[in-house]
């Protein structure tokens, strides 16, 4: 049979191997391009709706388009502002806490006055069980911040019972809310740190 | 021709099952089977890719070299993921983000290099085809039984969560087995898997023997009537 004895041959081997990347990465190009367009807006609709779980209320501008970003005490921080005719009424970003394994990313929001608008972890590794009652299905531990600011309870006061604060841990988890209520805190400390650049109001425009 | 089909449907959903018999692809079976649902998911999920990839394997299986069929059996799988990858995330979001992280794990999954190599390679487009089904059907069937077993003892539910992955006219498979359970946190944790993996091995060859034995009974009992 002549095709036997041509993928014998070296030179039939690299083509092949040529021939099967280019058609695969051709492949992974064209479907790269038709499902672009979705699936960025699938992850826009996503992350507008991780930001509207925690900006309670109405807002009438574009959360998405309207942001700003600050350097924060662990690099650049993307802050979404949400405006009511022109106004920042809220500002919404991520805080990190490193927990039991790994880095706890929530998403805190957070009203012009300060005070917590409320907090949702959207990603983290914790122990099944122990350490993802930090999850709202979970438990409603989470909710224990809205409406918190660093003077309700008093900036010492910001930690697990355990550590003489205010907030509860769980039975067998401390490391877990620790790191989230220390990430949390670090979010309040960085709004009232920025609180002109976040609001926009910087030499008292607008 | 009827008898080979029954033969490779065996084969690939009892026999020769990837997990309990081949002993393949136990890193995403551990990994994942913390709930029966889960389970369901990668196991459909890979049931796939397995089927395009023995169909694509062996309809190119003359036209490889074999010194050079792994790399290029490499490539058509990992192609195959991330397309899947893609369209799942494009087309069926929802879906995607209860599957995504499983999505990735099907290109560690050896057990599909494995059946494009011993399988898909040396058989017909229809053989392989049936082959590749059936393979992922038997894997299916091996993480939704693992899965199912973890989370009845481990947190007291079967199949939570299914309507995330089904649509909700699913969630009927939603049961709450043990009301009130407290929950046993080492069975959703890794060495829970390891524990489950192994008394369901243990079962199957219990069972099989059995049978053995029975049909060997059988058989002297017909020779000496």
């Amino acid at each position: 049979m002549k095709l036997a004895e041509l993928r014998t041959r070296l030179g039939y081997q690299a083509l092949l191997l040529g021939g099967v990347a280019l058609l695969t990465s051709a492949a992974l190009a064209f479907a790269a391009l038709l499902t672009g367009p979705e699936i960025k807006a699938a992850e826009e609709a996503d992350l507008k709706q991780s930001l509207t779980q925690v900006l309670p209320g109405s807002y009438d501008n574009d959360l998405l388009k309207d942001t700003v970003s600050l350097h924060g005490e662990a690099g650049e921080v993307l802050v979404y502002r949400a405006r009511r005719t022109g106004k920042v009424e809220a500002v919404v970003y991520r805080v990190t806490g490193y927990g039991y394994s790994g880095a706890i990313v929530c998403m805190m929001g957070v009203s012009r006055e300060g005070k917590v608008l409320g907090v949702r972890v959207i990603k983290h590794a914790e122990t099944p069980g122990l350490g993802d009652k930090i999850e709202p299905a979970k438990a409603k531990w989470i909710f224990d911040f809205d409406g918190k600011w660093l003077g309700e309870p008093p900036v010492d006061k910001w930690a697990v019972k355990k550590d003489g604060g205010v907030f509860d841990q769980f039975a067998g988890a401390t490391i877990t809310p620790r790191a989230v209520v220390k990430a949390v805190k670090g979010g309040l400390v960085f709004f009232e740190a920025n609180r002109a650049a976040l609001l926009d109001e910087a030499g008292g425009v607008r | 021709m009827n008898e080979k089909y029954g033969r490779i449907t065996r084969e690939g959903l009892w026999s020769n099952n990837v997990v309990f018999a081949q002993m393949l692809a136990l890193c995403p079976t551990l990994a994942v089977t913390s709930t029966a649902t889960n389970g369901l998911g990668m196991g459909l999920a890979t049931t796939a890719v397995l089927l395009l990839s023995n169909i694509i394997v062996s309809s190119v299986r003359q036209l490889v070299s074999p010194e050079v069929r792994i790399p290029v059996y490499i490539v058509l799988i990992a192609t195959l993921v991330t397309l899947l990858d893609m369209a799942l995330n494009a087309w069926v979001h929802e879906l995607y983000k209860v599957l995504g992280l499983f999505i990735a794990l099907i290109v560690v999954n050896c057990a599909i290099l494995g059946r494009a190599e011993s399988f898909a390679s040396k058989n017909g487009v229809a053989d392989a085809a049936l082959d590749g089904l059936m393979m992922g059907l038997g894997f299916t069937l091996a993480l939704v039984a693992l899965g199912g077993m973890r989370e009845i003892l481990g947190s007291g539910t079967l199949f939570s969560n299914a309507h995330l992955l089904l649509g909700s006219a699913f969630a009927f498979l939603e049961t709450t087995i043990v009301p009130d359970y407290k929950g046993f946190l080492l069975m959703i944790l890794p060495p829970g898997g390891f524990m489950a993996l192994g008394f369901l091995l243990a079962a199957k060859r219990v069972y099989d023997r059995r049978r053995a034995e029975r049909a060997e009974a059988v058989a002297a009992a017909t020779v000496a009537g």
